[in-house]
């Protein structure tokens, strides 16, 4: 729960995030968080809310604003997952999402990095920042000045786990080696983007044209928390149909009845090339308010309501 | 039965038989990947520890465990003997079992048995204890020399600091979940 301090703080950054966007010529959109269809991810449990659902993340709808002529666009929202709980998760949680049509995931990495950089050196009188240059949370002290490190999913496997991405993939601990073995080491001395995820673990990533095994997918790591993901997105309709169906699959294994998210992929085609990035809110608060957990950066968490 | 979602700190559940508590908890899911809960968790039998992450999927028994209100009867060799004050069943426990209860523990204390199916497995002794003191160098009154505190021995054998002004002969009350004195009491 954030003091009448925090919460003017939260308030500044959300704020500084809004400046930063609108100078860039970007448009803020909201978007409906009730929707009859979602998009079918295996691993998110979504909220009914009568014959709908509450969205997990904003990114069907903003991207059928890119197919209605849209090509910058960002949105502050709330997002819904159940059964998530933790240091670094709540059920409810803020997110900034954010599209630019031309680009792909390298320039959106560049611009995500000017984003965090200009709000730490904003905010270094924050507990978490320290004179702008470096971001201290817990034991970690990160510099903070761009450019900050590229590394590739496979490479981090063979540095922090001595392991083989493909082989750990194989046997389905893929997510057990990243969150033990290697998300530690994340982000540490300065961010870190992880990038080129295998192409089973994109499904609205495009596929990369150097590699087919890898889907042009980061996600930025600062002080061994997961801040935000981004990816060049997929926009062809027949591939992320194809895609889509393998997600159903497991959902349907898991006893769910999913259903396609029909007009989405109807409009698919006229996005174009586009880049795409959500990022969390409350973490990044949590980072730089020095808090110790989301619910310490957060207005109000469920246990208090 | 328990599944994944519902572990946290505090939890007790049963894997392969036996009874575990969760003493450390974590949950994580990498962005789109699959949910994970890291644990710590030590056996209530054994009191091994052990770390485990487990899936969204994996699923747990209820162990069988009770409380019951036994009162200590006598020790021999290294075996204690306690009394269910309502049923007046007997039941021991080994010195090992009991551990660094034994240090508050006199005949006649009423306590509370941690039983897994028919198995006791623990003891819970009552916050405070009053015990006499069978070890203490003598008060000088008048002393300057600043100390606070000075060292005795009660009747179990346990050494814990007290006010100079506690005697041989004394009772005083302590606090079992630090070993900490509380205050000198009148009988």
């Amino acid at each position: 729960m954030l003091t009448l301090q925090g919460l003017r703080q939260r308030s500044n950054l959300l704020q500084a995030i809004r400046s930063f966007f609108l100078e860039r010529d970007y448009i803020e959109v909201d978007t409906p968080l009730r929707l009859p269809v979602l998009i079918p991810e295996s691993n998110l449990v979504p909220f009914a809310s009568e014959d709908c659902f509450l969205h997990t993340s904003p990114e069907l709808c903003m991207k059928r604003l890119l197919a209605r002529g849209c090509s910058r666009i960002f949105q502050i929202c709330h997002c819904f997952r159940k059964e998530e709980h933790g240091r670094l998760h709540q059920s409810e949680f803020t997110l900034l999402e954010w599209y630019h049509q031309g680009w792909d995931y390298c320039a959106l990495m560049q611009q995500c990095e000017e984003l965090i950089y200009r709000l730490v050196r904003n905010f270094s009188d924050l507990p978490g920042g320290s004179k702008g240059e470096h971001l201290c949370w817990r034991e970690s002290r990160v510099a903070m000045e761009p450019p900050w490190e590229r590394l590739t999913v496979a490479e981090a496997f063979r540095r922090y786990a001595d392991r083989d991405v493909d082989k750990v993939l194989s046997t389905g601990d893929f997510d057990a080696v990243l969150v033990t073995e290697i998300e530690p080491h994340l982000g540490q001395d300065r961010p870190v983007f992880l990038y080129d995820y295998p192409i089973e673990l994109g499904s609205l990533a495009r596929r990369s044209q150097k590699d087919p095994t890898v889907a042009e997918r980061f996600e930025l790591y600062i002080a061994g928390v997961e801040i935000a993901n981004g990816f060049s997105e997929l926009v062809d309709p027949q591939e992320q149909q194809h895609r889509f169906l393998m997600e159903l699959e497991k959902l349907r294994l898991a006893g769910k009845e999913p259903a396609l998210p029909e007009k989405f992929l109807a409009e698919l085609n006229l996005v174009g090339e586009t880049a795409g990035i959500a990022l969390g809110v409350d973490r990044l608060c949590m980072l730089l308010f020095g808090s110790p957990d989301i619910a310490a950066a957060t207005a109000f968490i469920f246990e208090e309501l | 039965m328990f599944t994944a979602s519902d572990l946290r700190k505090g939890l007790k559940i049963q894997i392969d038989g036996e009874p575990y508590i969760v003493t450390e908890f974590d949950f994580s899911k990498p962005g789109k990947g699959q949910a994970l809960y890291r644990t710590k968790m030590r056996n209530m039998i054994t009191g091994i520890q052990f770390t485990q992450t487990y899936r969204s999927n994996d699923k747990f028994d209820r162990p069988n465990l009770e409380e019951r209100n036994m009162q200590f009867l006598y020790a021999q060799d290294d075996e204690y003997h306690f009394m269910d004050t309502v049923s007046f069943e007997q039941i021991f426990l080994t010195k090992e079992q009991l551990g660094d209860n034994l240090s508050f523990l006199v005949d006649n204390m009423e306590v509370q048995v941690l039983f897994f199916g028919d198995r006791p497995i623990d003891v819970t002794l009552p916050t405070f204890v009053n015990l006499e003191v069978t070890v203490a160098d003598p008060w000088a009154k008048g002393d300057t020399s600043g100390s606070d505190t000075k060292p005795v021995t009660v009747q179990t054998g346990f050494q814990l600091q007290v006010p100079p002004f506690v005697e041989k002969g004394d009772k005083i009350q302590i606090d079992t979940r630090t070993g900490s004195y509380i205050t000198r009491v009148k009988e």
